[in-house]
């Protein structure tokens, strides 16, 4: 504990820039997922190429995709961008699943009750495919933040700061307190992110709340998409 | 693309994957922890997973453990277990059963979870015991899922025993790590190369069982739809409906 009390500024300076370094993979892989989410959904041949290409990718293992990262983009070997962009990669074939699973989930008879009633391909997309599928993005969306914010603590090791730098330091240095404080701050870094996708999911999805089989839908949706990036389904 | 090439040429140059100390071993190491790693958590998995899966009770626990333990950094575990236990294989690999765990478990419940409710109707109808309707009905209609769950937590183990090198672990990760520290990039290039070819080949051997574990009633009628599963239906008891009145 002694290490911890005397250290406080660095776990937080470290906290800090780890948070800055995740935001960025997991917003943009959100926003890019969307689209090619609804894509794959649409049509059958495109569903199964997709989702294997993306399959394929979230399997090469996190050290080797760092390290293939400066090859590829052209970057620094100590460039941020190359976790940046390894973790976007990451953060799209886990949640291009989830999307497509999300668009999927919405009632064909919805969608053409939409149209009848005159909405465009468009607005049917923004008013009835987007928010119906919410449920399903968001429980998506929770499953990436944890794993992006679990990966980046890898980054360390080819030179970009994060909280994995507690890790390095406390092996060198022998000090336990200092890998725990480590693995500590990730799982609350990984809380606080959970939280706050809920919270905005209550904002954003109001119908979603309250209404007991609303919730037993989010929960099913939770499930799933815990299964779907577990491979199990 | 010119390193690239160099990197291939460290992975076939016989001096680079010959002997004790050549990638062969190396890569027959990744595989034992990996193996090793899956064996122990399916023992402890499976049966947890049945359990929840055969009486629905406790699923969400096992999901939000499942859905938890993603955010848990396994570098920093495999580091915090190697202080306590010492340098060597030991750390890393109870670090791989911690992280083999909730994907199998996920797997064997959902497995069981997928199995349609009447089908389980009818087997306890034809008069299973409850013991027959696992071990004949449930456990083979799941097993695909089941391998899918063991894939995953293969999938992540080979990733992750990368990283046992740094504390004396052996595995793949030696060469990473020591062309770290010599500036070779290169040789971490080649032992990238090795690592990722490993895991897609993982991917593949599994993605073939778990088409081959299909029981042959199921694959005759696959469903072809590919729209979320509904939750499974609740069993329905009282009288049955008079067609035709």
């Amino acid at each position: 504990m002694k290490w911890v009390e005397s250290n406080l500024g660095l776990v937080w300076d470290l906290t800090l820039t780890h948070v800055a370094l995740c935001i960025p993979p997991i917003v943009i892989g959100f926003l890019l997922s969307i689209p090619i989410g609804w894509f794959a959904n649409r049509f059958r041949v495109s569903r199964g190429t997709i989702l294997v290409v993306l399959g394929l990718l979230y399997t090469i293992p996190s050290l080797p995709l760092f390290i293939f990262m400066p090859l590829i983009l052209g970057t620094s070997q100590v460039s941020s961008l190359n976790v940046t962009v390894a973790l976007t990669i990451y953060a799209v074939a886990l949640m291009v699943r989830s999307a497509s699973d999300g668009f999927g989930s919405v009632d064909s008879d919805i969608l053409q009750a939409a149209s009848a009633m005159g909405y465009s391909g468009w607005q049917r997309f923004w008013r009835v495919e987007l928010p119906l599928s919410g449920p399903v993005l968001l429980a998506g969306l929770r499953v990436v933040s944890a794993s992006t914010v679990s990966l980046a603590t890898i980054g360390s090791v080819i030179g970009v700061t994060s909280l994995g730098y507690l890790f390095l330091n406390g092996l060198q240095r022998t000090i336990p307190a200092e890998v725990a404080s480590g693995i500590v701050a990730v799982l609350v870094i990984a809380v606080v992110f959970d939280l706050v996708i809920v919270l905005a999911g209550r904002l954003l999805l109001p119908w979603n709340r309250g209404d007991r089989s609303a919730r037993a839908t989010a929960r099913a949706a939770r499930r799933r998409a815990v299964l779907v990036a577990e491979g199990a389904s | 693309m010119n390193l690239l090439g160099e990197g291939i040429a460290w992975i076939v140059d016989p001096a680079n994957y010959a002997g004790p100390q050549g990638w062969i071993v190396r890569m027959l190491e990744q595989l034992f922890y990996t193996f090793g790693a899956i064996a122990v958590a399916a023992v402890i998995a499976i049966p947890l997973g049945y359990l929840v899966g055969h009486t629905g009770r406790g699923r969400d626990i096992a999901v939000s453990l499942s859905g938890g333990f993603r955010a848990l950094p396994s570098f920093g575990v495999i580091i915090l277990l190697a202080l306590g236990l010492g340098i060597g294989f030991k750390a890393p690999l109870l670090t791989f059963v911690i992280i083999a765990i909730p994907p199998i478990l996920a797997g064997a419940y959902a497995g069981f979870e997928a199995v349609d409710r009447k089908t389980i109707d009818a087997a306890r109808a034809m008069g299973m015991t409850e013991w027959q309707v696992m071990t004949r009905v449930e456990v083979p209609l799941g097993l695909p899922l089941l391998i899918g769950g063991v894939r995953s937590s293969a999938l992540q183990v080979v990733a992750t025993a990368t990283l046992a090198a740094y504390v004396s672990g052996g595995a793949l990760g030696v060469f990473i790590f020591q062309a770290f520290a010599t500036r070779d990039y290169p040789q971490a290039l080649g032992a990238s190369v090795i690592v990722t070819a490993l895991a897609l080949a993982l991917e593949g051997i599994f993605a073939l069982i778990q088409k081959l574990v299909v029981p042959r009633g199921v694959v005759a009628k696959e469903p072809k739809d590919v729209r979320a599963r509904a939750p499974r239906p609740r069993a329905t008891t009282g009288i049955p409906v008079q067609e035709g009145k």
